[in-house]
């Protein structure tokens, strides 16, 4: 049994008798990697000799927060000062410090965790399979034939690998909840404002979210705790009450009203998945809850809305990466301009240039109206949807994706077929809402299934209330992939 | 054919805060090149724009003066496009909601006084500075990135290159008063583009238009549209075609110079800026800010006129700079006549800035000194030419007035003994002299006026030594 | 709506500042093509009373004080430069 096994808590109390030490865990941490990354292929930097200086002082110094010591793996999108940020891009493959640390591992810091390394992703957090990394393409643990999902793909894989014991990922349109569902793991994609983007190198800003990746609800719970909060340096950052999330967990969900959209079970979604949402809703009748079948009747429209949504504010986001303060210059370039077209040339890959064109597109002169504005329009119209539904029921359920994880070059020539792997997911960064990703099951290949829960605006605590109270009547979460020759 | 000229001008003024609009960088003229900036300044992956309070504030204020209505609604946009001194590639900027729109100013210009209509003011944030090292290279400084900057558009009301020099000296004069911006060219502070366009007289749609930049001073701006607006009619009348160009005026041959022809508009792919949330501008916020807007120059102006009746050329001249017009009212305030300090403001003060190139607040004058000095004129105790002496030494190295006089020995002899005594004994000195004024030469009284100054050293006073001289002559 | 064309596309690049080869433009204009025709969904709703959503949440006059801290060292913003003189970063002359 590998350490990573054991829960936070239980970690916990083994670092407080000292049967452990947090060297125990580093060391563990980067055992696994060396192991298993060649197959996983999970980390782009790793921060050895800072991480084992710094478990060495913790050993020293001792503390006991739930976090106290634990090894994490960081997205490639945040930033760490001195430890090179890239976002999978070739562009900042020479980025090697950023300067400064994202508010998320500033918090982390505080609460003494042990950075292991950066963790691979979609190059600039555009993609659904790790596909589009600069670098190369982190496999499911589960088959290294499959994809981990996108685009926080890695941060779900090396969570499941047992590399980390949990890891930091981003979501704009899935990419928290894709990843974890394809990987077996629980991720949750915050209320947008929850926790800061401030370090987070922005892809779609009105949509991006910083979220926890875990084996378990519970250590869910405790890493959110960590990373919420009011920053003034988010304006978007709002200034709410952050609840205790793990007190949340022990209230059982008897009574509670779950809502279950029709469009989430209709035309795409493989029968595997609908079996095992139906099975996850016995689950819970049998806890106590109610359900019922609802409408969010423009769900259809969230993947057109997103991708001009969320590409339009990329081309805006992305085009400080010029060659002129940062990142790597062309050496081609002898005028200003072409300095500017051949650098970006250069440094992004092909998909991030098809979002740069989309999005330059939609926002161009005559094109604003029928195509930016149309579709914040059509938000609008799905935000309205989710408040309409939340007015009668507490979470909205539903799988996480139509299909278990799919195989590596399957959709990676197709963009819009890629596009509709996000078409659950996508809804819940329109509307703003948070959403949580667990297994819920497995498919005939032996691929994870998720769930995927959604709830109110920073309703958190009863997303994990019905996670938790899903995962402790199912054995679900307790599976694990066959890695490295050795089951567990 | 007659051509009528239609003028426009937008001009930039950065408002001095202590931070940047959009980071915590200082916002400070002068220092080391990229001394000031930081992440957020250098447009750094991960990095967010907070809103200083303040630059809005600011903007408010100018907005006001210029007699904008100030929007209740207002937001940011992104204004998207590249170029080195632009660290995003966007400009955060503001579209279609500006913090301020239809405003106006009055403008004075030969005479005639007309009214010059305000389009909008929104705040933006300025760029970094781009310098040529003549080596194939430029380099980036991007210290002023981040500054907050306002933005005036004016309406194409402007007729001449003298209306558009009266309104940005009237746009100066007023932002100047409210405090928000050192509204110093040199410095960069305030900055102008002009738009100017031709059509024949009795025709209403406007021309096609040249935008000017690069233009450093307000004469440049107004030499560089006199220069335009004979370019334009020229062609025009050769049956040419003026094309919509973007032009800079050279300084050295004063001439405007092609700098590239505007293909279709600019597309900055305009959106609202994600990162930063909406303002709400409620009434009570804007009486806040209403209720710190000073007296303006043209209050000041009717003040001066009506309450302290001066000539209305005084109080226009006094209330070019903030400056000048608070120095005056100390002036006032420590108990000196209005006249008097105005023509010592309007005289000696201005002569000597104008010479020594200073502002006032460079010099060791103070109210308090000149009010003081102007007493001990008009008690008799200076005569104007010791007083110029003594302004000489106040304005210098400061001091009190009547301690200069002292220890200078500057003291008007005004006893009538005294100078009966000295004016004898000249006048036994020049017989002829005394003989020459009593046939009528007049001259004869100025050299001995001359001879008793020289031998008081100045100090006598003048007026009496005229009487006892033509008094003591008749003697004889 | 409007068939997108390879001189759009052309044009779209220039803006974004991406060096495209002729092949990669016409690749581009059928993909961006057949996503614009995807997002022609949108033209079913009618939007005509529908505002548009930029924030999600309800927030308003975020500002911060008027304060100014030094953050980083003049060395630090030159740092991950690619090219730099005099303490400034160095690009191409520009010429308008």
């Amino acid at each position: 049994m590998s350490l990573f096994d054991y829960t936070l808590k239980e970690l916990q109390e083994k670092l407080h008798n000292k049967e452990i030490t947090v060297t125990d865990l580093v060391d563990a941490s980067y055992a696994r990697i060396k192991e298993v990354d060649d197959e996983v292929k999970a980390f782009l930097t790793l921060d050895e000799e800072n991480a084992r200086a710094a478990a060495k002082e913790l050993d020293e110094q001792g503390g006991d927060n739930p976090l106290f010591g634990i090894p994490i793996g960081i997205k490639d999108n945040i930033v760490t000062k001195g430890l090179r940020t890239t976002c999978a891009s070739k562009f900042l493959d020479n980025f090697t410090d950023p300067l400064y640390d994202a508010t998320v591992v500033s918090k982390l810091k505080d609460k003494k965790t042990v950075t292991i390394g950066k963790l691979n992703m979609d190059e600039f957090a555009m993609g659904s399979s790790n596909e589009n990394s600069a670098y190369f393409t982190t496999r499911n643990p589960w088959n290294t034939d499959y994809v981990p999902g996108g685009s926080s793909g890695a941060s779900a894989a090396a969570v499941a690998a047992g590399e980390v014991f949990f890891s930091l990922g981003s979501d704009t349109g899935g990419s928290i909840r894709e990843p974890a569902a394809f990987c077996g793991v629980v991720g949750l994609k915050p209320t947008y404002g929850l926790v800061s983007r401030f370090g987070l190198v922005a892809f779609a800003s009105s949509l991006d979210q910083i979220g926890p990746m875990t084996r378990t609800v519970e250590d869910n719970a405790h890493l959110l705790q960590a990373i919420v909060g009011h920053d003034e340096m988010d304006s978007t950052s709002a200034d709410v009450e952050i609840p205790n999330y793990t007190e949340a967990l022990k209230q059982d969900v008897k009574g509670l009203r779950i809502a279950v959209p029709s469009e989430y079970l209709g035309e795409g979604v493989s029968d595997e998945v609908r079996e095992s949402i139906k099975a996850a809703l016995k689950v819970y009748e049998d806890l106590g809850a109610t359900w019922e079948e609802v409408s969010l009747p423009h769900s259809r429209y969230a993947v057109a809305a997103y991708y001009l949504l969320s590409s339009s504010e990329a081309s805006a986001n992305l085009a400080r990466f010029d060659g002129v303060r940062y990142g790597v210059r062309s050496t081609e370039a002898e005028n200003m301009v072409d300095v500017f077209k051949y650098s970006r040339r250069d440094g992004f890959g092909e998909e991030v240039k098809r979002r740069i064109m989309l999005g330059t597109f939609a926002l161009s002169s005559g094109y604003y109206d029928a195509y930016y504005k149309k579709a914040q329009k059509a938000r609008t119209l799905i935000k309205n949807d989710f408040d309409k539904v939340f007015e009668d029921y507490d979470v909205i359920v539903g799988p996480t994706t139509p299909t278990p994880a799919f195989k590596v070059g399957e959709k990676v020539e197709d963009p819009l077929t890629m596009y509709a792997t996000d078409i659950l997911t996508i809804p819940v960064n329109l509307a703003g809402v948070p959403g949580i990703s667990l297994p819920c099951g497995f498919s005939s290949e032996g691929l994870p299934i998720g769930l995927q829960i959604i709830g109110k605006h920073f309703d958190e605590a009863t997303i994990y209330r019905a996670a938790h109270a899903f995962e402790q009547a199912t054995d679900h979460h307790k599976q694990k992939p066959a890695l490295g020759g050795v089951k567990g | 054919m007659n051509f009528e000229t239609i003028i426009g001008l937008e001009v930039h003024v950065e408002l001095k805060t202590k931070s940047k609009i959009f980071s915590p960088s200082p916002n400070a003229f002068g220092a080391a090149p990229n001394e000031n900036t930081n992440p957020i300044d250098l447009g750094y992956p991960g990095v967010l724009p907070v809103l200083n309070k303040e630059a809005v504030n600011f903007a408010m204020k100018a907005a006001m003066a210029l007699n904008c209505e100030i929007a209740t609604h207002t937001k940011f946009d992104r204004k998207n496009y590249f170029y080195p001194d632009n660290p995003k590639a966007y400009q955060i900027s503001q579209f279609d909601q500006p913090i301020g729109e239809n405003g106006w100013i009055e403008i004075e210009v030969d005479g005639y006084t007309k009214k010059i209509g305000i389009t909008r003011i929104h705040m933006e944030e300025d760029a970094g500075k781009l310098s040529h090292t003549g080596d194939g290279y430029s380099l980036v400084d991007y210290n002023r990135q981040g500054t907050p900057l306002i933005e005036i558009v004016s309406e194409p009301d402007l007729r001449t290159p003298a209306e558009a020099y009266a309104y940005l000296e009237k746009i100066r004069n007023i932002i100047q008063y409210t405090g928000v911006s050192d509204v110093k060219m040199e410095e960069g502070s305030l900055r102008c583009d002009a738009n100017i366009s031709l059509r024949p007289i009795g025709q209403e749609k406007f021309g096609t238009k040249a935008e000017l930049k690069n233009l450093n001073s307000f004469t440049f701006v107004q030499k560089g549209l006199e220069f335009e607006e004979k370019r334009q009619q020229k062609v025009l009348l050769a049956g040419g075609e003026i094309l919509q160009e973007t032009r800079r005026y050279d300084e050295s041959t004063k001439e405007t110079i092609l700098m590239r022809i505007k293909e279709g508009s600019d597309d900055y792919r305009y959106f609202p800026e994600p990162d930063l949330v909406p303002l709400y501008i409620d009434d009570a916020w804007k009486e806040r800010v209403r209720a710190s807007i000073p007296e303006l120059p043209d209050a000041r102006k009717a003040r001066y006129v009506n309450e302290l009746g001066l000539p209305a050329y005084d109080a226009m001249v006094l209330t070019l700079s903030v400056e000048m017009s608070d120095f005056f009212e100390a002036t006032l305030k420590a108990d000196a006549d209005p006249k008097a300090a105005s023509n010592w403001l309007m005289g000696e003060v201005s002569a000597y800035l104008n010479k020594q190139q200073k502002d006032l607040a460079d010099t060791a004058l103070t109210p308090e000194g000149l009010a003081k000095m102007i007493t001990l004129i008009e008690d008799g105790t200076l005569s104007s030419k010791l007083a110029k002496k003594v302004f000489a030494e106040l304005i210098e190295n400061g001091g009190d007035p009547q301690q200069i006089v002292k220890d200078k020995g500057l003291v008007q002899i005004s006893d009538e003994g005294q100078l009966t005594e000295i004016i004898s004994s000249i006048l036994d000195q020049n017989e002829q002299s005394v003989v020459d004024f009593k046939n009528g030469k007049d001259r004869a009284l100025g050299f001995l006026v001359g001879q008793v100054m020289k031998q008081t050293k100045g100090q006598a006073n003048p007026p009496m030594v005229n009487k006892i001289l033509i008094a003591e002559m008749n003697k004889r | 709506m409007s068939e997108i064309t390879k001189e759009q596309v052309l044009h779209v690049a220039h803006l974004a500042r991406l060096a495209i080869t002729d092949e990669e433009a016409e690749k581009m204009t059928k993909e961006l093509d057949a996503i614009i025709g995807y997002a022609e969904l949108l033209n079913e709703l009618d939007t005509d009373n529908v505002e548009p959503t930029t924030h999600v949440l309800d927030l308003k006059n975020v500002m911060r004080e008027d304060e100014a801290r030094k953050w980083i060292d003049r060395e630090d913003a030159l740092k991950n430069a690619p090219d730099q003189k005099n303490g400034q970063f160095r690009v191409p002359s520009i010429l308008d």
